[in-house]
């Protein structure tokens, strides 16, 4: 069997007195798309958040079998793990052009301008707004400058905190379609937080269902789509 | 956006009443300025600009850090003041061409400033201010009664990195403009242009910005924060050295030279906008402008005669009053928006 690329084992944070994440298991292969499902509040954020260094962990998280548990946000960062977070954030005072050069910022290759012609080909919008500063653009546009600008660092894992939070319908559908040619063309694998389910399990190969801080169910994207209780809970079935 | 639609988006009802407040200052000094004619305000406008420049140094220092961390180094002006020191000792008592002591002195004091950040600044929690702050008052002190201690407390002559003979000037409309001013104001020009270029064009400062805009995403790009704000701190440091070592011929040496300047570079950085550079250089301007018409006008105002020269520094306190009160981010600061 060949070492996952993300394994998290026992994985628990807290905020204060608060357990937000109570021990958790789960796993994501090179070039697979995996979705976390959950409530607000469930902790799918915190996930995230402990898989880059950024709350207090217990457990341990391993990146291609390297123990990167609790190691500095910015060196994990220069592992090869990209993360786009609740809210885009984005640099809001910033170009456009600046936003995908930071995206860039650990790479030390000569292809940097390439890949900036490249994202704004597949996001039109950027190149015609890239002297702009970023907090200009619309929610939308907001989203896709913080996918590229994860993009321009050539992640081996790119993690995504509800990419489709406060966006319209048909820019939501949009998006998920361009993860899913990101998956196809790039072999980009993905962990997706969220809690629009149905268009997630449509893109993901494999699914967990994180209920208060554990994991309550796993499987493939397709059997979760068919699970009563997912269907009643996120699906709206 | 074009120049009118920025300007015009920029002037809310807070910098519209400063602004104001501003014209009615102008106003009350137009009848003593036309009394002393136009030799004289020329004159007290040359004045002004060379103290516009120094207080736009170290106002850039302040901002610099505020930019980054929003916070305000209490110890910019004695970081300043020690460099000078040093810079004396170096000239004065060590034989260095001026220049050369400048640059040295800056170096140190960017080398201060790094080790400042990385051993009194960066274990506390960035989100808690006042430690930092309390710590910035104590180096401020520390920096004092070293510099006290070592050079004692008696003003020290320091030499003018420019010719500073009597006939070293302009004369323009019969008011005379110093080489030094001109000097000062192209050294202030020159540092401003050094740092748009670092902070545009290398990736330390493009780091620089992503810190100042947004801490968490900076990190999220693999930018190391702490080193990028030490080389904030060191780029102040340098910086209000030279600012202070191309005042301190005029006012003297001693520990407490830079303190005064400090309260009003302080004024300029808020008028202007504490995360402005541009901003903070023409609040630097407008400062010593205002002092400077003060000074020199303002005995003449009705009602005001019993204010001494030191109305100046009464008129930079409120100022900085008036503008936290009803402008927190100054003419030229900016107020984020946020979208969903």
């Amino acid at each position: 069997m060949t070492t996952p690329l993300l394994e998290v084992a026992d994985l628990s944070a807290r905020y204060g007195a608060i357990q937000v994440l109570r021990g958790i298991n789960f796993e994501v292969n090179t070039g697979e798309v995996v979705v976390i499902l959950g409530a607000n509040g469930a902790g799918k954020t915190t996930t995230l958040r402990a898989v880059c260094g950024m709350v207090e962990t217990g457990g341990s998280v391993r990146l291609d079998g390297e123990d990167i548990t609790g190691k500095d946000t910015a060196e994990i960062v220069r592992k090869g793990v990209a993360h786009v977070p609740q809210g885009r954030g984005t640099f809001p005072e910033l170009s456009v052009i600046d936003n995908l050069l930071l995206g860039a910022y650990v790479r030390k290759d000569g292809e940097v301008n390439a890949d900036i012609e490249h994202w704004t080909t597949v996001f039109p919008r950027l190149g015609e707004r890239k002297n702009q500063p970023a907090g200009s653009l619309s929610g939308g546009e907001q989203q896709m400058l913080a996918v590229a600008r994860a993009m321009m660092s050539r992640p081996r894992l790119l993690l995504l905190d509800e990419p489709s939070l406060g966006l319209a319908p048909l820019v939501i559908e949009d998006l998920f379609r361009r993860f899913a040619d990101l998956n196809a063309t790039s072999g980009t694998t993905m962990l997706i937080v969220e809690q629009n389910a149905e268009l997630a399990l449509e893109i993901a190969g494999r699914g967990y269902v994180l209920e208060a801080g554990e994991i309550v169910l796993a499987g493939a994207a397709e059997d979760l789509r068919t699970n009563d209780a997912v269907r009643e809970a996120y699906l709206g079935a | 956006m074009t120049l009118a639609q920025k300007l015009k988006a920029r002037m809310s009802a807070g910098s519209a009443f400063l602004w104001g407040l501003l014209a009615v200052v102008v106003i009350a000094l137009i009848p003593p300025i036309i009394d002393g004619g136009s030799q004289l305000f020329l004159q007290r406008v040359f004045d002004s600009m060379r103290n516009g420049a120094v207080y736009a140094v170290t106002a850039i220092a302040l901002v610099l850090i505020f930019k980054a961390t929003t916070l305000i180094n209490f110890a910019q002006a004695n970081i300043a003041m020690f460099g000078t020191f040093l810079c004396w000792q170096f000239t004065v008592k060590g034989g260095m061409p001026v220049w050369l002591a400048i640059i040295l002195a800056m170096a140190i004091m960017a080398a201060a400033g790094a080790t400042i950040e990385r051993v009194l600044v960066r274990p506390f929690d960035p989100s808690d201010h006042l430690p930092v702050v309390l710590i910035t008052f104590g180096v401020a002190a520390i920096l004092e009664a070293f510099a006290g201690g070592i050079w004692g407390l008696q003003s020290l002559q320091f030499p003018s990195p420019f010719p500073t003979k009597p006939n070293d000037r302009f004369t323009i409309g019969g008011a005379f403009l110093r080489y030094e001013t001109v000097g000062t104001i192209a050294v202030m020009g020159l540092m401003l242009l050094v740092i748009f270029t670092i902070l545009k064009r290398t990736k330390v400062g493009l780091a620089f910005r992503a810190v100042s805009s947004n801490v968490e995403s900076a990190r999220l790009v693999g930018v190391r924060t702490g080193r990028t704000l030490q080389f904030g701190w060191a780029l102040a440091g340098a910086l209000s050295v030279l600012g202070a070592t191309m005042v301190a011929h005029q006012t003297l040496l001693d520990p407490a030279f830079m303190a005064k300047l400090g309260i009003f570079a302080f004024a300029a950085a808020t008028l202007g906008g504490l995360d402005s550079i541009g901003g903070s250089v023409i609040g630097a301007f407008v400062v010593a402008l205002v002092q400077s018409m003060l000074t020199g006008y303002g005995q003449q105002i009705p009602g005001l005669g019993w204010l001494k020269s030191n109305f100046a520094l009464v008129i930079a306190f409120a100022l900085i009053l008036v503008v936290l009160l009803f402008k927190p981010a100054g003419l030229f600061g900016t107020r984020r928006v946020e979208r969903v």
